[in-house]
């Protein structure tokens, strides 16, 4: 039956069984990698991290070398508040590293988001340069280049302990992965979703159909910093250990070369990049220690020339390929 | 087709928007001289010239794309001179741009539906207008043909529901089959109440035909504002102001 011309007839909240491919996998990864469950739940983070970075440069077109700043933030207010307060509970600590990176985002983006181009990047790098220069200089509270240790969470719920095997950090991780997806699925679906891939495309013909494009790439911009900050929270909390290098720059460049080799405005690119790109470090580094960036540069490279749109991109056209040869 | 009438038939004649003095242009570069222009409520005009007298650029400063170096811009009695491009438009201005600028990665519906604003013109509205568009609600801009990316365009900007609405050529680059198709749609949009509409076209015949009124540019300025009949009867007069027969569409 058609669908009435007043509904988006594209995007639906149904899903589709192809959407449910990547959780069947990572709830199989839980029985299936037993030995790995540390390394799989910082690639569940990432995931995250990588949606949020999606939902910026993916769908409002928002090109950011600091990204790591949003992340970085949730992650030390997670840590601080464990080690310093004394708040441990997991999930109010999540919810509140989760605020503070959204009030963090709001304040940068409403001054960085006035700018475009070069002087945009730019800016998103000088945030981050200067948040982890603060955080190195506030050795008392963050650890400075030692990185804040003394961060113990409680057991989540009252009940399950974080454990050395990484089990209750696994389900933990895919739990709040899960709900920031449906979140993010739900915000990019909607009308201000549209409104965000307008932007993407033609942000003169977004003003000239009454859009106010600041404020929704400000609003885009906090959304983001608020998933940002979870995910940093997550690995404070599932790692109960904060490293400078969660604001570096290196880990804004490793969470976009993920999504890039993923695919940017998809969502669940950053389902196939992240892992990709951490699963092939993990076994790069242990064939060559040295030269595993070697290995990640090669694929980036291959990716750009012969998949620009991602691995997530490939496979839509491989499919379309297909089913015109079929035909 | 129906078309939705926004004003009551008796509503008191209103000035939909004026031009007042206007010189504006792209940085420092004054393009646009002492414009004056006033469209009452309803009131159809179309604006003609050759290349590069600045048509698009009248309806570029109108909208606030431009440089308002001096001069008054007003939208049913209110002063938009300094209001940011999506205010104005939010005030009740659409635009439908010269290059089409459909989102290419959003469907038609998508298109649509970030442009939609309460008001008369509905989705089924503009698929009744445009039939082709409502069987490709699901396709992507850049899989529609050229006509049918104006039609998006146009459909675009009614779902905004403006008051005024400034179409930049509308059927430049069409086939002949589909520039006829499209007239026939702006003649419909003509018989909306209460519609101010602004026409830029090369097409002079096209130009004529659609409005009682017509405007004629020259460098940057109006060299003849009246009847387009009278103008379209004046073939020398035409001619010289603009350098073809009114016939040539």
């Amino acid at each position: 039956m058609e669908q009435p011309a007043y509904q988006n007839p594209l995007r639906t909240g149904a899903i589709r069984p192809a959407e449910l491919l990547p959780w069947l996998a990572a709830g199989s990864g839980f029985f299936l990698f037993p030995d790995y469950l540390q390394l799989g739940a910082q690639i569940l983070i990432m995931v995250l991290f990588a949606m949020s970075l999606d939902m910026i440069l993916g769908y409002a077109g928002i090109v950011s070398l600091g990204h790591a700043a949003l992340f970085g933030t949730g992650a030390y207010t997670a840590g601080i508040l464990s080690a310093h307060v004394g708040w441990s509970e997991p999930l109010s600590g999540l919810v509140i590293a989760g605020l503070v990176a959204g009030v963090v985002g709001f304040v940068c983006g409403a001054v960085i988001l006035y700018t475009r181009g070069l002087t945009l990047l730019m800016l998103t790098l000088a945030v981050t340069i200067l948040l982890q220069e603060l955080a190195n200089e506030q050795e008392h509270w963050t650890g400075g280049d030692d990185g804040l240790q003394g961060v113990v969470m409680e057991p989540l719920f009252g009940v399950f302990e974080f454990d050395l095997y990484g089990q209750t950090a696994y389900l933990y991780a895919l739990a709040v992965l899960f709900v920031m997806f449906l979140a993010a699925r739900a915000i990019v679906n909607s009308s201000f979703g549209q409104s965000l891939r307008g932007i993407r495309e033609n942000e003169r013909r977004m003003h000239a159909i009454g859009c106010p494009v600041y404020r929704q790439m400000l609003r885009a911009y906090t959304i983001a910093a608020v998933m940002a900050g979870v995910a940093g929270a997550l690995l404070a909390q599932t790692t109960e250990f904060v490293a400078l290098d969660v604001l570096s720059f290196e880990r804004s460049g490793d969470v976009m070369i993920m999504l890039i080799l993923g695919g940017t405005g998809r969502l669940y690119g950053a389902f196939i990049g992240a892992p990709l790109y951490m699963i092939l470090q993990d076994q790069l580094a242990k064939l060559s220690p040295e030269y595993w960036l070697f290995g990640i540069g090669a694929l980036l490279v291959a990716t750009i020339l012969y998949a620009p749109e991602g691995m997530l991109g490939l496979t839509e056209r491989l499919r379309a390929w297909a089913t015109r040869e079929d035909s | 087709m129906s078309v939705p009438e926004n004003k009551a038939p008796d509503a008191a004649p209103v000035k939909a928007l004026g031009l007042t003095g206007v010189h504006a242009g792209y940085g420092r570069t004054v393009v646009l001289e002492d414009i004056d222009l006033a469209l009452d409520d309803g009131e159809r005009v179309s604006i003609i010239g050759r290349n590069g007298v600045g048509k698009t650029t009248l309806l570029g400063t109108v909208l606030g794309y431009t440089t308002l170096h001096s001069g008054r811009i007003e939208l049913a009695g209110r002063d938009i001179s300094d209001a940011r491009t999506y205010d104005r438009v939010r005030a009740g201005l659409g635009l439908v741009p010269q290059e089409r600028e459909v989102f290419p990665s959003l469907s038609v519906y998508e298109n649509l539906a970030v442009a939609r604003r309460a008001g008369g013109w509905t989705f089924e509205q503009v698929y009744e207008l445009f039939p082709q568009l409502g069987s490709r609600t699901t396709h992507k801009g850049n899989q529609l043909s050229g006509g049918e990316q104006q039609m998006l365009a146009i459909a675009r900007a009614l779902v905004g529901n403006p008051a005024v609405l400034l179409m930049d050529e509308p059927t430049e680059g069409l086939a002949p089959v589909i520039i006829e198709q499209l007239v026939e749609a702006m003649h419909t949009l003509r018989a909306q109440e209460g519609l101010t509409i602004i026409l830029v076209e090369q097409h002079t015949g096209i130009a004529l035909e659609f409005s009682d009124r017509t405007v004629v540019m020259n460098r940057g300025r109006i060299v003849y504002d009246g009847p387009s009949a009278a103008l379209a009867a004046d073939e020398p007069l035409l001619n010289s102001l603009v350098g073809v027969a009114g016939d040539e569409a």
